[in-house]
């Protein structure tokens, strides 16, 4: 058996408390927190204490999906990225950069956002990027 | 935050205005607990009795949208009093004699008429937190969602450079973050005016290094916001969206207007963990790991950049969002290769000096760094406008109270405000699949005073019909006395119960852009099963 605890950080709002994952044999079974955590100091919320719920729920997506015939089908990434690389050319070689919008997220980390934002000033070539700050 | 969340322990007077801390923030709210053990006063302005309201020397509930009146009023008894902090004013702000002649007409008398606040709850308020520095200023979404939301934060920021309470320990001006990454995404340039480290597109020099670094000539032109983007789907000039783990159908302050507007396009591609509601309407869903599935780092309110680490191999064929993107930019023509997150993380910093510039992975450590952190000998800032303000004098602005977009009236008598309960998170797409979070709070429901579940014969549990200008939505009443009379509550996290059926796409602050989900005006009936609305003539 290999039990061991990761570090991380709480995502269900925006103060920041440091957990580890209690993670068993490649699965994560419980959420603690982290007791030297200058934020938290060794206490979770109810939400902190089931992080770890939302990670490992049977609804979570397990693959890309492609809308085909009005349903989205299982696909492969190959397939998936294709497909919307070919038609956000389209539109962009159409009506213009303007005409693509992207809405980053306040639940991707900082190099993801940096990312997103880069693909969407540089590679589409458009400043249509916000976020749900607001909302 | 201008202030540490630590600090909040040693304030002298803690006022929290807008937010639900209890609820939203707890581990904050902790701190405001372990503040009140050491002494702290307490206020809190809320339009409801909130949890913390039973703690404080102070508790006022007043009228949804008046903020600005209480701090103006607030305001003025502090100036009546000569409480202000008149050395730090000549010092480091300027402008304080049109504050001055701003609030002169702010008398308690007309506050009170506006706010429904007493003029002894007023006067203490003032006396409290003019008195007990340092005093820190903490507020949420019930400051900033609303038609005027800039004029309520450049209020508060009033309130506490008039007090001195800007640029010293414990105290400072407060927002508490909702999400857990919204200070990086701002941070990182996910909005459409700055590059990262709020650097501005229209900046020449900005726009020249951001290209030299990435290679490509950049546009100086701003972009469009999230709800200037909903706007242009419905006129056609936006064809395309890219959703990256948002659920804009629920989060969107209309949702007929955002689910007409989305039919509109002629893609969408939504890269989720889960089929949200906005993902079973798209061309394309991308499967995304989750937080546990990938290393990178997280900004929390207090500026505290964070690392987050891998605890176990992605779920199912998921991919992390920054392999996706790269996958998607290699396939539309621009070869993006990081070998890791801390690849990424080098670059972002290396193009945003002030404030990222001096942090690493290794130095961030478990305790991550506070920004600004500019070289790799900065050891990160507790709390900000220390000697000086970025603009160099801090600058007072006269405001004006405005009303809420909407009003109560004869056809729709209510207000309307929204919120989160405690054991949901936004548009619940994580906490409602998590069975220990389900089991506390089921289904949506609307707060609603004894007084007046009385007057429309409304028991506990009946569904009841809101009704606004925009839709109708139903849900179970749970009759409150933490809502005034007139005043009605929806927490935000229930899909079958969308309160944005309910709330305005045209009622939003016009600088910031935020919408007004804080205050509608809507009528109520109880749903009578088995019986049409209309009366029926035989």
């Amino acid at each position: 058996m290999e039990c061991k605890f990761v570090p991380s950080v709480c995502s269900y709002c925006g103060t920041g408390c440091g957990v580890l994952f209690e993670v068993v044999n490649g699965k994560i079974k419980k959420t603690l927190p982290m007791k030297s955590h200058p934020v938290n100091q060794g206490k979770l919320c109810i939400k902190g204490w089931n992080l770890h719920e939302h990670v490992n729920s049977f609804m979570r997506l397990k693959s890309p999906l492609i809308r085909e015939n009005g349903r989205l089908q299982k696909a492969t990434w190959n397939e998936a990225i294709q497909i919307t690389a070919d038609n956000l050319k389209k539109i962009s070689d159409t009506y213009g950069p303007d005409s693509i919008g992207v809405l980053v997220s306040a639940k991707m980390t900082n190099e993801e956002n940096y990312l997103a934002q880069k693909f969407t000033r540089a590679v589409i070539g458009t400043n249509n990027v916000d976020h749900c700050a607001r909302l | 935050m201008t202030n540490s969340i630590g600090e909040i322990e040693d304030a002298g007077c803690i006022f929290v205005i807008g937010s639900n801390t209890t609820a939203c923030h707890p581990l904050i709210a902790r701190r405001i607990f372990r503040a009140k053990e050491k002494r702290a006063k307490l206020i809190v302005a809320d339009p409801r009795n909130i949890q913390l309201s039973r703690y404080a020397d102070v508790a006022v509930n007043h009228r949804l949208g008046s903020d600005v009146a209480l701090l103006n009023g607030m305001m003025h008894l502090i100036i009546k009093n000569k409480w202000h902090a008149t050395d730090y004013i000549a010092t480091r702000t300027e402008d304080f004699d049109k504050l001055a002649e701003g609030v002169a007409a702010y008398t308690p008398e007309r506050v009170s008429a506006i706010a429904e606040v007493t003029i002894g709850d007023l006067e203490r308020m003032a006396e409290l937190y003019a008195t007990h520095s340092p005093a820190a200023l903490l507020y949420a979404m019930g400051i900033t969602q609303h038609v005027t939301g800039v004029d309520n934060v450049k209020s508060c920021c009033n309130l506490a450079m008039l007090t001195g309470n800007v640029g010293i320990a414990s105290a400072g001006v407060n927002p508490l973050r909702g999400q857990n990454n919204v200070q990086g995404a701002c941070d990182m340039g996910g909005l459409p005016n700055v590059l990262t480290g709020y650097q501005p597109v229209s900046d020449p020099k900005v726009i020249e290094k951001f290209s030299k670094a990435w290679g490509v000539s950049l546009s100086q032109r701003p972009g469009l916001t999230i709800t200037d983007m909903v706007q242009a789907m419905l006129d056609g000039s936006l064809k395309g969206l890219v959703v990256i783990g948002e659920n804009p159908k629920l989060s969107d302050p209309d949702w007929n207007h955002l689910h007409h507007a989305l039919k509109e396009l002629d893609f969408l591609v939504v890269q989720d963990l889960f089929l949200s509601e906005t993902a079973q309407v798209a061309d394309v869903v991308l499967s995304a790991a989750s937080l546990a599935e990938k290393d990178g780092t997280f900004t929390n309110s207090e500026r505290r950049c964070m690392r987050i680490h891998q605890a176990i191999a992605p779920i199912g064929d998921c991919l992390s969002d920054w392999e996706i993107i790269c996958r998607l930019s290699t396939a539309m023509g621009y070869e993006m290769k990081y070998e890791s997150p801390e690849d990424i993380f080098d670059e972002l910093a290396s193009l945003t000096e002030a404030s990222y510039g001096g942090m690493t992975y290794e130095r961030l450590g478990i305790d991550g760094l506070q920004w600004p952190c500019p070289d790799l000998n900065h050891p990160g800032t507790l709390y900000l406008h220390k000697d000086t303000f970025k603009r160099g004098l801090g600058k007072f602005h006269a405001i004006e109270y405005q009303h809420p977009a909407e009003m109560p009236d004869e056809s729709y008598p209510f207000f309307l405000t929204t919120g989160r309960m405690f054991a949901h998170f936004h548009t619940g797409t994580m906490t409602r699949i998590s069975p220990s979070l389900d089991i506390e709070q089921r289904t949506g429901y609307v707060e609603i005073n004894p007084k007046d579940a009385e007057s429309l014969d409304i028991q506990e549990g009946d569904i009841v019909i809101l009704s606004s200008r925009r839709g109708e939505m139903e849900a179970p009443a749970r009759i409150s006395e933490d809502v005034k009379p007139g005043n009605l509550f929806l927490p935000i996290h229930f899909g079958e119960n969308p309160t944005n059926v309910l709330t305005s796409a045209e009622a939003f602050d016009p600088l910031a852009k935020i919408p007004e989900f804080k205050v509608s005006a809507v009528k109520v009936k109880k749903l009578v099963e088995g019986r049409p609305d209309v009366d029926v003539v035989c």
